[in-house]
């Protein structure tokens, strides 16, 4: 029986972007849902995000029982996770954009706004640089990969940053442990390279 | 390294259909505006930029069924200019798959649309878009209608006041360099990217490589947009890349 891989419908910007890269990175089925019960059964779990963290946040938590079926599925029983930019952002303690707000707890950290180290370093960071990995991971192949984001993860536990790139400043470009993986990159818009990312992802047996 | 400078080709689209399109690879339809984005997404483009120049907002379904079967096959970012009126338009843009939409017209009529786009969807992706003509030495009017009616609005003041509603990027285009192949206009461009903290982009009037280089060493743009060079095989995204390592400049492999 094949696996299910249960992409969370939040209404993210990027959702359908990141559906059409895992499909065409090999996914067989994906099921986009809004369906906390679909999460708490899934084989693989994708959570997208794009704009500000307290919205981004506040339409997840608005799902009755998808953060407890996450919690369950993921936490609780070790299933592959994958969070994309705010997607991964979320998994922090917190984030600090329009104001002050409660992220899952998963990686410890706090979101806050890059401070740009010269009048020439240019916020959003927006455009491809490296993905360039702390240590040997799984999923993680040094790289160049799409970034967008204004707010970075300040990660409070170094052995959680996987991968790590520079915008004048050195930013983390993945987070992780165990089965849960976060990227602030945009694998469904960062061509081959996102797409064997992805790929990795499907395969991967954490 | 650090951010890599975005070589961004752009396809003007009317009614579903591409306007002055691709022809250095063999295409089905040299019209579709997916399969010629297909094409540069092979090629390795940066980003692409669609611009919408259907002249009636009644067509929006078009646009955005484009750019629904774009993101279908294309695993690059796309943003999405003309006509974006509203907060909704870009909803419906991004929603489609769009990861920027571009404003223009509306943003000088109605500057408020910026943040309303910005607030609700972020400002990563809200780009100005700003054409503007030179009408003196150091000073440029802002444009709206394909460079055709002036406004008397200064060039420098919208596009700070466009950085402080919030938008994440500004797409500044010469009227007076547009189809020219003369070259960016550099001082327009560095004004402009001197004066705001986030990316900007170079476009209009690209007709060579070098073109490219200036403007980011001399326009200190964050991204360069062409249109011709590409489209008729002229040059190359990689050629593109190429010039700009060559000018010690970061730029994708």
């Amino acid at each position: 029986m094949s696996e299910t891989i249960a992409l969370i419908d939040f209404g993210a910007g990027n959702l359908h972007s990141v559906h059409n890269a895992l499909v065409a990175a090999g996914a067989g089925k994906v099921t986009v849902t809004a369906d906390p019960e679909e999460v708490a059964r899934a084989d693989r779990i994708i959570l997208p995000g794009v704009g500000a963290f307290g919205a981004c946040r506040d339409a997840l938590g608005a799902i009755d029982g998808m953060v407890a079926a996450m919690e369950k599925r993921v936490r609780a029983e070790g299933v592959a996770f994958l969070g994309i930019c705010v997607g991964m952002q979320m998994l922090a303690d917190k984030g600090i954009e329009f104001g002050e707000h409660e992220g899952l707890g998963w990686i410890g950290g706090t979101v806050r706004a890059i401070e740009p180290a010269s009048d020439d370093i240019k916020i959003p960071h927006m455009g491809w640089n490296d993905v360039t990995p702390t240590e040997g991971h799984d999923l993680l192949e040094p790289g160049e990969a799409y970034y967008l984001h204004g707010y970075h993860f300040d990660a409070a536990n170094q052995a959680e940053i996987l991968a790590k790139t520079s915008h004048g400043v050195p930013l983390v470009s993945a987070v992780g442990r165990d089965n849960i993986v976060g990227v602030q990159f945009h694998p469904e818009k960062s061509q081959a390279y996102g797409l064997a990312f992805l790929n990795r992802f499907l395969e991967w047996k954490p | 390294m650090t951010v890599r400078i975005r070589v961004i080709p752009c396809l003007d689209v009317a009614n579903g259909r591409v306007v002055k399109g691709v022809n250095f690879v063999d295409l089905q339809d040299a019209g579709d505006p997916v399969e010629q984005a297909q094409a540069y997404d092979a090629a390795g483009a940066d980003e692409l930029c669609f611009l919408d120049i259907t002249a009636s907002h009644e067509n929006r379904d078009t646009i955005i069924d484009v750019v629904r079967r774009t993101a279908e096959v294309c695993f690059m970012p796309v943003t999405v200019g003309g006509g974006v009126r509203t907060a909704d338009d870009a909803r419906a843009l991004l929603m489609a798959g769009a990861d920027k939409v571009a404003v223009n017209s509306a943003a000088v009529s109605r500057p408020e649309v910026v943040s309303d786009i910005a607030t609700r969807f972020g400002s990563q992706c809200m780009v100005a878009s700003i054409d503007a003509r030179q009408i003196e030495p150091g000073r440029w009017e802002i444009f709206t209608h394909g460079g055709r009616t002036p406004t008397g609005i200064d060039a420098l003041e919208h596009a700070v006041r466009m950085a402080e509603l919030g938008a994440g990027e500004l797409l500044v285009t010469s009227m007076d360099r547009d189809g020219t192949r003369d070259g960016y206009d550099l001082d327009l461009t560095r004004t402009i990217a001197d004066a705001v903290s986030i990316p900007v982009v170079a476009s209009g009037g690209v007709g060579n490589l070098d073109h490219l280089v200036d403007g980011v060493t001399r326009g200190h743009a964050n991204a360069v947009l062409a249109a011709s060079i590409f489209h008729f095989g002229q040059h190359t995204i990689a050629d593109a890349h190429t010039a700009l390592r060559a000018a010690n400049l970061p730029a994708r492999r």
